[in-house]
């Protein structure tokens, strides 16, 4: 679940991290009254979207003053922001952020991840800043410093000024730095974070310490506790068809293929996605219906795959555990007649019931494949693709 | 032989009465495993289906001898849950729960560093040694007893597995799975050292996904090892895109690391025979074990 650079910076304000005051707008009119409550000078224009490389997309543009603030607004605003995070069809842009310029003497870059292989969250820092980080620790893997800390006893003083002195943030910016980075490890565990990026923090010409970008984004699972965040969670980026599933529970993701995939369990769906394409097809999405998937949430999970006109065929793999193949085939049954399939069908079931099962789909007079293995499966559902 | 669970294990369910806890329980008893308690705070005392129910687990153990733990407490209890079971002092705890925030898990590892408590999980099927003891979720009747080693952060994917070696007659040690989530008890490493330690256990078969670097810190593993046992390996999520995340939380392709590419290239680079197709995790391992007569060559035969 990510958060826009604005709401990240408000959960970021509630922690004492200091960051400029602005505010978000949706029209060019706002962007003039912003401009204009912020005093009227120098301000950054700042696309809202959940992606990276804003600046060189062009959604982050300097405007000298209230009316130009108003010219760059309405030209951010609706534009198609297409940069290397968004992929090649980019995104529309419905938010700008409009905040206080400050001039900038030193840029350097800070985050705090969970680090899985050892099983703690992890404050990593670099003095160069604005950069990717990514390319970074692939040319000099020593410029990133990193220190692990405890969930509850969260990130201790000296392990803070270790990194403010690898940044060389001493003198009187040492108290700052300390209390900022003990902010953002305190807010990366307060509020479920699985990212928290502030790329630049950046020291003012007058010697304060400011998160001038902030970057998180907030653990799936923790949405129970984070009910402010998942509330505030802007879905228009997603496409439709992932917003439906998100709010049916079902674990959907949209890829360029023409197989369509309905499988239980996230393990064997990406493999029933990677025998598709070993036998030479490409699917359509990841499509997992979970342990105890119901007939409803069967016929859901068919709509949904249904949706992508690009869908040629689909293939269904279910391997009954706790899910009974019986059940998954009435699921079938009923939701081929309820939308009326108009794509061929490979079913392979295995498991709990599947004779039941394999009787049902038998029975219902549909006009489906009934696979033995995955291999089996697969050939069969590439070569419906092709013929369709 | 086996690893972890065995016929003498003695099972106590945290969250007996929930749904969940209640049929999954019912089913492991039925499989033969022994389940001697429950554990509901503010239901002790009581008895759910002939199975004493407890209001902590430190009485429960000190009752009944229970020395597993399996836990269907709900997402925002079960952290808590799995430290209750460690500070008692049971020394496996197998957490089926799915959902768990991170930052619990993160504090569940800090919290067991300090015990000797082994955790299984969380958001995993659970653990079976067939025939003499089921801890978790998976279908019983597909396992069979044997003498191969399967180890998987997936649960029907496991399934798959196990099915393929069953049909062609081969039987398994223990099967393992250890989690989806990014932050789990029990690594693949952890499990590749308890297989090779056991003497019941002849070949290795492990299935790993996108997202991580377990299955890489277990190749290095393997090799270091120098064991004579063969292992064979399935990396599912070639298909899978960057920075989506899979269905498991732990699925996902970050700054460009943990692709399939990598994982399979690690495993290859330390002698782990790869499955390139999930329909020959298998025969990928049986081929090893016919080269070696670890398995008669019929088991290679179609099915």
């Amino acid at each position: 679940m990510k958060l826009h650079e604005y709401q990240a910076k408000d959960a970021l304000r509630a922690f004492g991290v200091a960051t400029l005051p602005g505010a978000v707008c949706t029209t060019a009119d706002e962007c003039e009254k912003a401009a204009k409550d912020l005093g009227g000078g120098l301000v950054v224009v700042k696309a809202q979207v959940h992606a990276g490389g804003r600046g060189k997309a062009g959604g982050v543009k300097l405007a000298a003053g209230p009316a130009e603030a108003r010219e760059k607004g309405a030209k951010i605003l609706g534009m198609k922001l297409v940069s290397p995070q968004t992929g090649p069809d980019g995104v529309i842009v419905r938010k700008v952020l409009v905040t206080a310029a400050c001039d900038i003497a030193r840029e350097h870059y800070v985050a705090v991840t969970l680090d899985r292989s050892v099983g703690l969250p992890v404050l990593m820092a670099c003095k160069e800043g604005g950069v990717e980080i990514e390319e970074v620790a692939a040319r000099d893997p020593s410029a990133i410093r990193k220190v692990h800390f405890r969930a509850d006893e969260g990130l201790a003083a000296f392990q803070a000024r270790q990194v403010a002195f690898a940044l060389d943030l001493t003198g009187p910016l040492m108290g700052q730095t300390v209390a900022l980075l003990q902010a953002l490890c305190r807010a990366f565990v307060q509020r479920d974070c699985s990212l928290l990026e502030v790329n630049p923090l950046c020291v003012t010409k007058d010697g304060k310490l400011v998160a001038l970008d902030a970057k998180m984004a907030i653990d799936e699972n923790a949405g129970y506790r984070q009910k402010d965040l998942a509330a505030a969670e802007d879905r228009s980026e997603m496409d439709p068809t992932e917003q439906r599933a998100k709010e049916l529970d079902l674990a959907y993701i949209p890829l360029d293929g023409t197989i369509g995939c309905l499988v239980n369990g996230a393990g064997l769906a990406m493999a029933t996605m990677d025998i598709v394409k070993h036998h030479g097809g490409g699917p359509a999405n990841f499509l997992d219906v979970g342990g105890g998937a119901s007939k409803e949430k069967v016929t859901e999970a068919f709509k949904i795959i249904l949706a992508d006109p690009q869908v040629k065929a689909i293939l269904v793999n279910i391997f009954g555990g706790i899910m009974k193949c019986d059940v998954l085939a009435e699921g079938v049954v009923a939701a081929a007649r309820e939308i009326g399939m108009k794509v061929p069908l490979v079913v392979r079931l295995e498991g709990t019931n599947v004779e039941r099962g394999r009787q049902i789909l038998a029975e219902s007079g549909l006009r489906l494949t009934v696979a033995k293995d995955m291999t089996d499966a697969a050939l069969k559902v590439v070569a419906a693709a092709k013929g369709a | 032989m086996s690893v972890l669970v065995h016929k003498n294990s003695r099972i106590l369910v945290q969250g007996l009465t929930g749904s969940a806890g209640a049929f999954h329980a019912a089913q492991c008893k039925a499989y033969g495993t022994q389940v001697v308690a429950g554990v509901v705070p503010g239901k002790g005392g009581t008895t759910h289906e002939g199975i004493p129910v407890f209001d902590t687990v430190e009485k429960a153990v000190r009752e009944t001898g229970a020395d597993v733990s399996m836990v269907f407490v709900p997402p925002p209890f079960a952290a808590d849950a799995v430290m209750e079971s460690a500070d008692a002092g049971v020394p496996l705890v197998v957490c089926i729960t799915e959902g768990i925030p991170a930052v619990d898990e993160v504090r569940i590892k800090t919290f067991l560093d300090r015990t000797r408590t082994r955790l299984i999980g969380p958001n995993c099927p659970g653990i079976i040694t067939p025939g003499e003891c089921k801890v978790g979720i998976m279908p019983g009747y597909i396992h069979k007893p044997g003498r191969v080693g399967v180890v998987s952060r997936s649960g029907t994917l496991t399934y798959e597995a196990v099915w393929q070696l069953s049909a062609r007659g081969v039987g398994q040690s223990t099967c393992i799975g250890i989690g989806g989530d990014p932050v789990v008890g029990t690594s693949h490493t952890d499990a590749l050292r308890l297989f090779i330690d056991d003497p019941g256990t002849d070949a290795i078969l492990m299935m790993g996904e996108i997202g991580g670097t377990s299955e890489e810190s277990a190749a290095a593993f393997y090799k270091a090892s120098g064991t004579r046992k063969p292992c064979a390996a399935f990396i599912a999520g070639a298909t899978a895109p960057p920075g989506k995340r899979m269905g498991h939380a732990g699925a996902i392709i970050s700054g460009g690391k943990g692709t399939a590419a990598e994982k399979k290239a690690a495993l290859r680079e330390a002698g782990i025979a790869v499955a390139e197709s999930p329909a020959d995790m298998a025969v990928t391992i049986l081929r090893l074990m016919v080269d070696r007569g670890l398995a008669p060559a019929s088991s290679l035969d179609p099915v």
